[in-house]
């Protein structure tokens, strides 16, 4: 077990460092999607401007509820992350992250707008394209190290990526959905895109939207964290080379965001469906044969 | 934190003959590249901070344009791009035109130019950032005044 104080560090050190180094990535994002463009590109703080003028925008929202909503929306983000670096079950984090996806969408529908009930419709058959790989990626570490608690995964003495490659493929690719990058940018996309309105985010007014973008860092560092996990093992220099290979992961999404056209919906659950399928059902398989 | 290096835009083709729209897109291609200021081309009005306006206003558009407006939360500014926007342009003396943009709504700064030129865009968003700067100032005043008077009120 680890000690407690080691998780308090890390859940505090989560809490404070998530938004500003998610705001960096974000800002990063869009400086090398603009370099890919041909562009210059907005500065690397863009991201915290609009943060702060959003919070100072006239509070316009349709439905009080939606407010309350979007909090919960943030709260359990925070509590998948708190769970994940806190080192705590990794079956837990993937349920807490499933709520927070449900609270986005209640979020979505209290105002009845047409636009956001798309988006809402959408970003439902995003959660059926990736939930399964996520849920598998859980049963997984469990095959490969025989623990669903991170604190023991990370304590392993070879990177669980030795003995799940298809499971961490299959992740990348639901990764994409998730960071709402093209081709899987349905219920709402990011940068200038457009995507009917703004999707799911449409009514979302001031505050509201501020706090969401917010949301969205805390659940990008979440899901990195899920890349490093692939990773670390007991010796300290996986840490180094986990960091690498998220800053990697990070790139090669940037360039698919960049390289491909939005799908539709059925061409996104058949790619993520056939990919679990293949990537994450073979390796369980093979995981099943070696441990037995 | 600096409220004016985040400008929004909401782009409104009113009866336009499609040239100044072809010259606000060019504003976002490389060659312009307008997002280098944090201007972002946004299709939502809830999230829009400044209005741009192309075209004139015609007898069938105009409550689109008053309701597209209105729907903006405060600070907003307002930009009206090309002649036909600032006044109805060759189209004045039409039956069903009724003038520029700033017939039915508050119109803050006007871009003449038949088409107006990515430069005289860009020169005109970075005139209506700086409104948009001195508008959320004067806003942030008048919310606390606001908020003042109510403590002292009934509350």
């Amino acid at each position: 077990m680890i000690p407690v104080i080691y998780r308090v560090i890390s859940i505090v050190a989560y809490i404070i460092l998530a938004p500003l180094l998610g705001g960096l990535l974000d800002g990063l994002d869009r400086k090398i999607s603009a370099r890919m463009q041909g562009r210059v590109g907005p500065p690397l703080l863009q991201p915290f401007y609009d943060f702060g003028k959003l919070m100072k925008k006239q509070f316009l929202a349709a439905s009080r509820l939606q407010i309350l909503m979007i909090v919960s929306y943030l709260f359990f983000i925070c509590l998948t992350g708190v769970l994940f670096f806190g080192g705590f079950d990794i079956l837990l984090c993937v349920f807490s992250l499933t709520t927070a996806v449900m609270f986005l969408i209640l979020a979505a529908t209290v105002t009845h707008s047409p636009f956001s009930s798309q988006g809402t419709h959408r970003e439902m058959m995003q959660m059926m394209s990736y939930e399964p790989m996520v849920l598998l990626t859980a049963v997984g570490f469990y095959l490969a190290t025989g623990s669903f608690s991170i604190s023991d995964i990370i304590r392993q003495n070879v990177s669980a990526i030795a003995l799940m490659p298809g499971f961490f493929f299959g992740f990348l690719f639901i990764l994409t959905i998730k960071f709402r990058k093209s081709p899987f940018d349905l219920s709402t996309s990011h940068h200038a895109h457009q995507e009917v309105v703004k999707g799911v985010t449409t009514e979302m007014v001031g505050v509201e939207y501020a706090i969401t973008i917010l949301t969205e860092w805390y659940e990008n560092i979440f899901l990195l964290g899920m890349v490093a996990l692939f990773f670390i093992n007991s010796n300290p220099w996986s840490i180094l080379v986990a960091i690498v290979a998220v800053f990697i992961v990070f790139f090669i999404e940037i360039l698919v965001d960049n390289t491909s056209a939005r799908v539709k919906w059925e061409m996104m659950l058949k790619l993520s469906w056939g990919v679990t399928l293949i990537c994450g059902g073979l390796n369980l398989f093979i995981l099943e044969i070696i441990k037995r | 934190m600096n409220i004016n290096k985040s400008p929004w835009l909401l782009h409104y083709d009113g009866s336009s003959c499609n040239g100044c729209d072809i010259e606000v897109l060019a504003c976002t291609t490389p060659v312009y590249d307008v997002e280098r200021f944090g201007v972002i081309n946004t299709g939502n009005p809830l999230h829009a901070d400044i209005l741009l306006i192309t075209g004139g206003i015609n007898t069938q558009n105009a409550e689109v344009v008053r309701q597209i407006y209105e729907q903006m939360p405060k600070p907003k500014v307002v930009l009206a791009v090309g002649t036909c926007a600032c006044t109805g342009g060759i189209f004045k003396e039409c039956y069903n035109i009724k003038g520029g943009a700033d017939t039915v709504i508050p119109v803050d700064i006007y871009v003449p130019g038949c088409a107006a030129r990515p430069e005289s865009i860009i020169d005109g968003v970075v005139k209506a950032t700086a409104l948009f700067k001195e508008k959320a100032d004067l806003y942030d005043k008048e919310e606390t005044e606001m908020r003042k008077a109510a403590k002292r009120g009934n509350v």
